[in-house]
């Protein structure tokens, strides 16, 4: 009897956890974490809206990469979708958007009037958002299809995989305390 | 039944007030003296039946006197006669504002002051409706540039140039052949 269970806990000594642990870097399971629930901050402006929302809809779908929550309060949300063109008189209106939103947090300029003022070279656009805000990643498209969009949004997730975010916290922490 | 028993009408009511009139396939305008413009408005309003204001517009002749000139669309509610009235104004006059005969005419006279810079007189809400209050330009008129002026108004709003990269681009209808008709940068002079 006590000899047949000593054989068995050398062959599994705790039952209740063996295939249960895995062993990884804080990085990467903060970023593994980050990455796949992403909520993004819808910022419909224009026409490239309709195809953010034809993205969230399920033909497209885009919770199966986790990033269904569209939240319409900055304050919750991780990645602001700038869909459509910014005009001058929206441009701070944006600007505000983005500052509210917590860190950590990235910005997709979607279509040609987010990234760069598109076909408007007027009085009335702000030539690109990344003039006010910095992007993390640009789409291109007039207006971008839902697929396009998806890919921008795997972009931001391929990036925040390679991010060091317990050394990012740190420096910003060291940084405030100074 | 179209405008023209009307613009016969109006010559006969109005004489010499009415400039000129302009038939244009089933078309008719009238050309009509700056002051008299609110009466003859009126009068369509409220005696000839054109309930409806569909829209008004304005122009700019840059480097004529008179510089700007209104334009009014109107119709009856049934859709069986329309008229178009011009009248000419010069930078200094203010325009008599309509919004006493048709309550639509509200929001496009604040488009025209907006874009145009034409100010009226008896307005009850005369401010921007596309730019913002504080806006210092108004950049529908010739003398401004596409690309826009900079323009600074802390926490409100800013402006700046757009880069036009030899543009404006303009096509030429009828050209030899579609190549020459495509989008050209227009050569400055």
């Amino acid at each position: 009897m006590e000899s047949s269970s000593n054989s068995t806990l050398h062959t599994a000594y705790d039952s209740k956890i063996e295939g249960n642990v895995i062993i990884t870097r804080v990085d990467a399971a903060i970023n593994w974490m980050r990455k796949n629930s992403l909520w993004p901050m819808p910022m419909g402006l224009a026409c490239c809206a309709i195809e953010m929302m034809a993205t969230a809809c399920s033909r497209f779908d885009l919770s199966r990469f986790g990033m269904e929550v569209m939240r319409f309060s900055p304050r919750q949300a991780d990645v602001l979708i700038v869909s459509g063109t910014v005009t001058y008189k929206m441009a701070l209106a944006v600007k505000r958007i983005w500052d509210q939103m917590p860190e950590p947090k990235w910005c997709i300029a979607m279509g040609a009037c987010a990234s760069s003022g598109g076909m408007y070279r007027s009085y009335a656009v702000l030539q690109g958002i990344d003039r006010l805000i910095p992007v993390d990643v640009y789409i291109s498209g007039c207006p971008p299809r839902p697929e396009a969009l998806i890919e921008g949004l795997m972009k931001v997730q391929k990036k925040i995989e390679g991010e060091e975010s317990t050394m990012e916290q740190k420096r910003t922490f060291f940084e405030g305390v100074a | 039944m179209s405008a023209i028993n009307d613009v016969t009408r109006l010559q006969e009511a109005f004489g010499a007030k009415i400039l000129k009139t302009v038939e244009f396939r089933g078309e008719h305008t009238l050309h009509v003296d700056a002051a008299a413009l609110h009466e003859v408005l009126a009068e369509c309003r409220n005696r000839l039946g054109y309930e409806m204001l569909l829209d008004v517009s304005s122009l700019d002749h840059f480097g004529d006197d008179p510089r700007f000139e209104m334009v009014y669309e109107i119709a009856s509610l049934d859709d069986s006669k329309h008229l178009r009235v011009k009248a000419a104004f010069s930078e200094e006059e203010k325009v008599p504002s309509v919004t006493d005969l048709w309550a639509g005419a509200d929001w496009h006279e604040r488009e025209v002051w907006d874009m145009m810079g034409i100010p009226f007189s008896g307005h009850p809400n005369l401010k921007r409706i596309l730019m913002w209050e504080g806006y210092p330009f108004f950049p529908l008129r010739k003398d401004f540039p596409l690309a826009g002026r900079p323009s600074e108004m802390p926490d409100v709003a800013f402006s700046g140039v757009a880069p036009l990269e030899g543009g404006p681009f303009v096509t030429c209808a009828g050209g030899e052949d579609t190549v020459r008709r495509e989008p050209r940068a227009r050569v400055l002079e």
